[in-house]
């Protein structure tokens, strides 16, 4: 049985601002998160503070400048079966149709998807851990196949969320409340890395929730994906995936987004792979070239350097896909 | 399976049906009122119902509406079980990650132990007993039980929930979306590809208007 908690349905964002910023309240949206949480004690709450009754909220509108507001209650199958994501932001959608399994899917929200919690075993099993505001990190001398490559600075985590990194290469923004009003974050610079501080996993502060997505409108003539690797076909999060956009003029690329799942405690963006590719044609050879310079930097952990090949054969596969797409 | 396999009195000879004495010794102290009017009476509230105290709620399951106190914490998973009686929805994992409390909420499958009972208010929630056609099997279990889709039969309620709601959105669904619609429903049993025949095989049924 869940630890009680008390419950209050928001009338409205300023309600559910209002409600989150009393005691140690938590958002429910579609709960997926929240409730395994609570059940597993990674942290406790005395309010629960229920937004599914806003009906903003639930909204995909297209905005006056051709871009894209999603609500954070859009669940993720809305996002993966939107006519309007899937023709013009098909990295999301695929990202999306990714997640999790069907029930998962109907339930979850884009809102949850982002600001849910690591899948660390040790984070989420009865471990007082640094991200748990204890002295140690356990995946380090322990069982960290699924830990990451790339950022690790005393956490070890992956970023759980396949949307995110789809997101981040359309140079998506996160409208955000608060009870200082509102205010938006690039969502690349949404997620908080370990090195800068440990124990939070997004810039939210007490009393803020996000509200909407917002993505600008699509660059004409840019092709992009997302593709995931997992350990079986279906329901599991990812052991590598990566969000890609390429744009090329006169067969030479011009704009390059590569940003990894399944990698780092945050999503991963590859600048200097980005770069690398900017001036080439997408071919076999460049997309060698740039699944090299992909992993350069990785430092794996005891269990987990299966994933520098991993990455690498996933990145250069599609770029090149992507180029003949 | 026949109607008249069903209707077999139980022992207790009062001349109820398995399946109705099982209902009505899971009914409790519920009010069960006809189906009706779903809306929320306090649709912009911001009252706070505080932890360990029970509130009033009316959930919409098979077509009947059914009032009855919950605390905040309960899943609506533990509220169809423990307080009305549905009892062909099981408690797996209680974690999201098995699948045998699927049940349909406004038609699309969703995990009832993630979801809180106070959370659904003003849905349709359909569970296998809604899809009895009186004492008669619905079109999906009935095809389940022609392929032999399950051994010990704990996650069937759930795999055939998630083959319900797969058939209401895709009528006509390729094995590759079958294999998908049933993803979120762990089988230890590893009757798979019975299920998936099972799948199809109602999908056909419901295609001829069999029932």
């Amino acid at each position: 049985m869940t630890p009680g908690f008390s419950y209050r349905r928001a009338a409205s964002i300023k309600d559910a601002v209002t409600g989150i910023s009393e005691g140690n309240g938590r958002i429910l949206a579609g709960g997926t998160d929240l409730l395994g949480c609570l059940r597993d004690s990674v942290f406790t709450t005395n309010m629960v503070v229920s937004i599914t009754g806003i009906k903003e909220l639930k909204r995909i509108d297209e905005t006056p400048g051709g871009g894209l507001s999603i609500g954070a209650l859009a669940t993720i199958t809305e996002i993966s079966e939107s006519p309007v994501i899937r023709e013009r932001y098909p990295a999301l959608a695929q990202a999306a149709a990714e997640v999790a399994s069907p029930q998962l899917r109907n339930q979850g929200t884009i809102g949850g998807n982002l600001c849910q919690k690591p899948r660390c075993w040790y984070y989420r099993g009865e471990f007082h851990c640094l991200r748990k505001g204890g002295d140690r990190c356990y995946a380090v001398a322990g069982e960290n196949h699924y830990h990451c490559i790339f950022g690790g600075n005393g956490c070890y985590i992956v970023h759980p969320s396949d949307t995110a990194p789809a997101l981040i290469v359309y140079g998506a923004e996160a409208t955000i409340a608060g009870p200082a009003g509102m205010r938006k974050v690039s969502l690349e610079n949404f997620f908080v890395p370990p090195a800068k501080e440990v124990t939070k996993e997004t810039v939210l502060e007490a009393g803020e929730i996000v509200t909407a997505i917002v993505l600008p409108p699509p660059l004409a003539g840019l092709k992009s994906s997302y593709r995931k690797i997992r350990s079986r076909q279906s329901w599991d999060f990812a052991l590598a995936g990566v969000a890609l956009a390429l744009r090329t003029s006169n067969g030479r690329v011009t704009d390059a987004r590569i940003v990894l799942s399944g990698a780092a405690p945050v999503p991963w963006r590859l600048v200097d792979a980005e770069n690398a590719l900017i001036g080439k044609v997408p071919d076999p050879d460049s997309a060698k070239y740039t699944a090299a310079l992909s992993v350069k930097d990785a430092q794996p952990l005891k269990h987990n350097a299966y994933k520098i090949p991993l990455f690498k054969g996933l990145i250069e596969e599609e770029v090149v896909n992507i180029s003949q797409a | 399976m026949s109607s008249d396999a069903d209707k077999h009195e139980c022992s207790c000879g009062k001349g109820l049906t398995r399946r109705q004495f099982l209902t009505s010794a899971g009914a409790g102290a519920l009010i069960v009122t006809a189906s009706g009017h779903l809306g929320k009476d306090q649709e912009a509230s911001a009252a706070v119902i505080k932890s360990g105290e029970e509130t009033k709620i009316t959930l919409l399951i098979n077509g009947k509406q059914f009032q009855m106190l919950v605390e905040p914490r309960w899943s609506l998973l533990y509220v169809l079980r423990e307080e009305l009686g549905f009892t062909a929805t099981k408690e797996g994992c209680g974690r999201g990650e098995c699948g045998a409390c699927t049940v349909l909420i406004d038609g699309m499958p969703r995990y009832a132990c993630m979801t809180l009972a106070v959370e659904a208010e003003g849905v349709e929630i359909t569970t296998v007993e809604g899809l009895m056609k009186g004492e008669d099997l619905g079109p999906v279990q009935k095809a389940f039980v022609e392929h032999d889709a399950f051994q010990c039969g704990y996650c069937t309620p759930g795999q055939i929930m998630a083959v319900e709601g797969l058939l209401r959105k895709e009528p006509d669904p390729t094995v590759g979306q079958i294999r998908q619609g049933v993803s979120g429903n762990l089988c230890r049993c590893g009757a798979y590809p019975h299920i998936i025949d099972a799948a199809r095989r109602a999908a056909e049924m419901k295609k001829s208007g069999a029932l």
